[in-house]
């Protein structure tokens, strides 16, 4: 053993290294992205990671190995797993044979995320087993035990961070090499009774997997990351008041932790795989208690279970969470909002505490202490905006320059690119999921034939989920333009590589897959290639394009700036500015400032990107070579 | 010993080297470490925060609000932010250079630096200002700004660790080149630290 600072992600890596995992693949979403990135820097001789095209195929590689005996991980965020349910689905009536984890990151806030859903229902959905940490040294010692549970039931099972576990560092204990389980894969034993997924498999199965969750919530019970923390010293006065209990789990339970030093001494329920949930321990944490308040992220989970488990012994305890309006039921816990809900709990009229005012409960978080700050200047707001220099701005400006005036409407998709709604540029009009843009045009196309309908996909996503929409497009002969902001990475996660790239996780050099022949092949009308950073040339591009008939698209290429060398800076000439503003109103460039009624480029943010200087009407914008001041 | 330090500023100031190294230097000292900070979307220009604890007995990376004994501010008007965390009798040190959000441009509105640092002085007793444009040019490179301010944090009294704790931090986590100029860092703003 050993210590070392990591993030919960790095420590969920390890973890699984330790256990001898054999494969991880998955694709890169905030907050679970890390987990592979670490896998693929640390991992034991013969392991194979790989950035897979999409969850989905992320999911069925990683089953695949486990049918032939390996330990495999799979990891995605939460909208991930939406793309990966399908082979989820069924995998979870086949099983598997070597041990498998599928990590879920979930996202409360949502912080970086299109949605706030909780991958504890799909655990209940497919009928998985379900580990949730509640830190990063946690996570280490769950996925390990997670493997555990995986091989001796024979089934895949959820780990299910959230972001403040994956993405929180702690010094945390791990093993050394020497210490590592290393687990040799016996193969694929072909066994068609097995592997092979028919109606009356799927009916035997079923009985089976229904029994098997209930000897699991039994093993649960006793399974030592389950706990009730039974307080130091006894309540006051335990005559007369409610005998309170907190129920919580992740993060949450870290949260209550931290309060309870000051706030209060009442039993704890910690519940580390909420499904299937620990029953038998649950009974015994109920057991003497009047009221309980149950603290969790995303949905009232374990208030849901504790008032079925209510419910079916006639257990006269009250649950209050979310259901209850006692706990705001959106959004992400804190340290402060947990700490209010405690103490709003525990000063409760014993007898009967009723629900609070629900809209006032969404607002416990900062009250005493932001209170502190009320007499402070205005602060700066500060959204986040495309890069300076990102080769995105330039091609949303393209965009928007050739269709000025035209009836429009531009579909967006997730990426980098969203951030293309901002304004100046204002240029996405719809964003859904991954690769939905495609859909949406031609739906708005069905309705409205006289638009001109736009999709933008970048580069990643057209690999991980654009191409059948481009398929639909062309067989039912759709009038569309489809734009693809191709920056040869996948930016927003932190450039990981694609399809597109040529380059894998496993350092090999594979071929490119080409866009421009993938459309071709897919048989587009028009297909064509241009630099989104020549102005001229891309608006006549977008021009020329957007009136031929069909389906069509252009596909802007120009590297990310991020992982780029900046090809200089520019200069703004004093004597020629005529200080009209059309570079800071029409792009929104983060490296452009109006000092002391001047315009002045920030020789630290500024790429050497041009656009500005392609659109200054005085010809005050020039550029100097080198890139000196911007190392 | 237990510290709850919050670091704040824009995306791309150094924030994350700053808690890496307080981390890492906390870890010297066989003392137990957490910490939390902004990934993802909000980097891209937005504000940024980490959170280190230091100390036994923590369940969470996070702090509380009144929690924090010392905020390091990348930017006055992110300190400002983040200072419902600070303790009463807590350390502020604060770069006194604004960075203006691209809305400012856009939209003329502009913010004050000079207000920000006014509205400090009026609020923290133990506040050090740090003239970093001043301090940058003076060791000759702008990329310094991190190292400055835990200079600051650390002449403050409100770290818990020394300069020599950060001076071995960053022999073992930066590549050789770089000791010579943060070494220069630490050393002129020990010189020049100045209460406000």
């Amino acid at each position: 053993m050993h210590k070392e600072f990591l993030m919960g992600n790095e420590a969920i890596a390890l973890g699984a290294i330790a256990a001898g995992v054999n494969l991880v693949s998955g694709y890169p979403g905030t907050p679970s992205t890390e987990v592979l990135e670490t896998a693929a820097k640390r991992k034991a001789h013969g392991t194979y990671v790989e950035w897979s095209v999409n969850e989905k195929t992320a999911m069925e590689v990683a089953a695949g190995a486990a049918y032939a005996g390996a330990r495999s991980l799979v990891t995605m965020k939460q909208v991930g797993l939406n793309v990966a349910s399908d082979p989820l689905m069924s995998l979870a009536y086949i099983g598997v044979k070597g041990g498998m984890v599928i990590l879920v990151a979930d996202d409360p806030g949502p912080v970086s995320s299109q949605t706030e859903q909780d991958t504890r229902h799909f655990a209940r959905f497919s009928k998985l087993p379900c580990f949730d940490p509640s830190s990063a040294q946690e996570a280490y010692e769950m996925v390990q035990e997670a493997f555990s549970y995986s091989e001796r039931y024979q089934t895949p099972v959820f780990l299910r961070p959230t972001t403040r576990v994956c993405h929180g560092y702690a010094s945390i204990n791990v093993k050394d090499t020497d210490e590592y389980t290393v687990h040799h894969p016996d193969g694929f034993i072909k066994d068609s009774g097995r592997w092979v997924i028919f109606p009356r498999l799927s009916y035997q199965n079923h009985i089976r997997i229904e029994e098997r969750n209930v000897r699991l919530s039994e093993d649960f019970s006793a399974y030592e990351r389950n706990k009730i923390y039974y307080p130091q010293e006894s309540p006051k006065d335990s005559s007369a008041a409610a005998q309170k209990g907190i129920a919580a789990g992740g993060i949450s339970f870290t949260y209550v932790m931290e309060a309870l030093k000051s706030a209060g001494t009442v039993p704890v329920l910690k519940v580390s795989t909420p499904h299937p949930f620990p029953e038998r321990l649950a009974l015994q944490f109920l057991d003497g208690l009047d009221e309980v308040l149950c603290l969790e992220e995303l949905d009232p989970v374990i208030e849901n279970e504790l008032l079925r488990i209510c419910g079916k012994f006639h257990l006269p305890v009250k649950i209050y969470g979310k259901l209850t309006h006692h706990v705001k039921n959106a959004g992400e816990n804190s340290r402060d909002s947990v700490y209010q809900d405690i103490q709003n709990f525990l000063g409760l009229p014993a007898q009967d505490a009723g629900a609070p005012d629900a809209a006032a409960v969404q607002k416990t978080d900062s009250k005493t202490f932001t209170a502190k700050t009320a007499d402070a200047p205005a602060l700066p707001i500060r959204p986040p905006v495309l890069c300076a220099g990102c080769p995105h701005r330039a091609s949303f400006y393209a965009v928007k320059t050739a269709m000025k005036g035209k009836k429009t409407i531009f579909c967006g998709d997730i990426g980098c690119y969203t951030l293309g709604n901002a304004m100046p540029l204002d240029m996405v009009d719809t964003c859904l999921c991954m690769g939905a843009g495609l859909g949406i045009a031609q739906g708005v196309s069905r309705i409205e034939p006289d638009t001109y309908c736009f999709a933008f996909v970048g580069d990643s996503t057209f690999f991980a989920s654009a191409i059948t929409g481009a398929v639909n497009a062309v067989y039912n002969q759709a009038d569309m333009t489809l734009i693809i902001l191709d920056n040869s990475t996948t930016a927003m996660t932190g450039h990981q590589p694609h399809p597109g790239t040529g380059r894998t996780m496993m350092g090999g050099v594979s071929s490119k897959v080409d866009i421009e022949a993938v459309l071709r092949g897919i048989g587009l009308a028009a297909v064509e290639t241009v630099d989104p950073l020549d102005l001229e040339k891309a608006v006549t591009c977008v021009k020329r394009t957007a009136e031929e008939p069909g389906v069509k698209a252009v596909i802007f290429r120009s590297p990310c700036i991020a992982v780029t060398k900046p090809a200089g800076t520019v200069r703004i000439l004093a004597d020629k500015c005529i200080s009209c503003k059309k570079c800071i109103r029409e792009l929104g460039c983060p490296a452009l400032t109006v000092t002391d009624g001047r315009i002045c480029a920030d020789p630290s943010l500024c790429t050497g990107c041009t656009l500005c200087s392609q659109l200054c009407p005085a010809g005050a914008m020039v550029m100097i070579n080198g890139g000196d001041s911007n190392e | 010993m237990n510290k709850n330090i919050i670091l704040c500023g824009v995306g791309g100031q150094g924030t994350v080297l700053a808690s890496r190294l307080i981390s890492a230097a906390a870890m010297d000292r066989d003392l137990p470490v957490m910490s939390a900070e902004t990934i993802g979307m909000a980097q891209r220009g937005g504000s940024v925060f980490s959170h280190v604890r230091i100390g036994n007995g923590l369940f969470s990376p996070m702090i509380a609000y009144g929690e924090a004994d010392i905020i390091l501010g990348f930017e006055p008007g992110e300190a400002v932010r983040m200072l419902p965390y600070l303790k009463p009798d807590g350390a502020v040190v604060v770069s006194c250079r604004p960075i203006m959000p691209v809305t400012a441009a856009l939209t003329g509105s502009a913010y004050n630096g000079d207000e920000m640092i006014g509205y400090l002085k009026k609020k923290v007793e133990n506040l050090t200002v740090v003239e970093s444009a001043k301090a940058c040019g003076k060791i000759g490179s702008p990329k310094v700004l991190n190292i400055l301010l835990l200079g600051a944090a650390v002449q403050s009294g409100a770290l818990g660790l020394s300069e020599d704790d950060i001076r071995t931090a960053i022999k073992r986590l930066l590549p050789e080149k770089f000791h010579k100029l943060n070494f220069a860092a630490l050393e002129y703003i020990r010189k020049h630290t100045l209460n406000a």
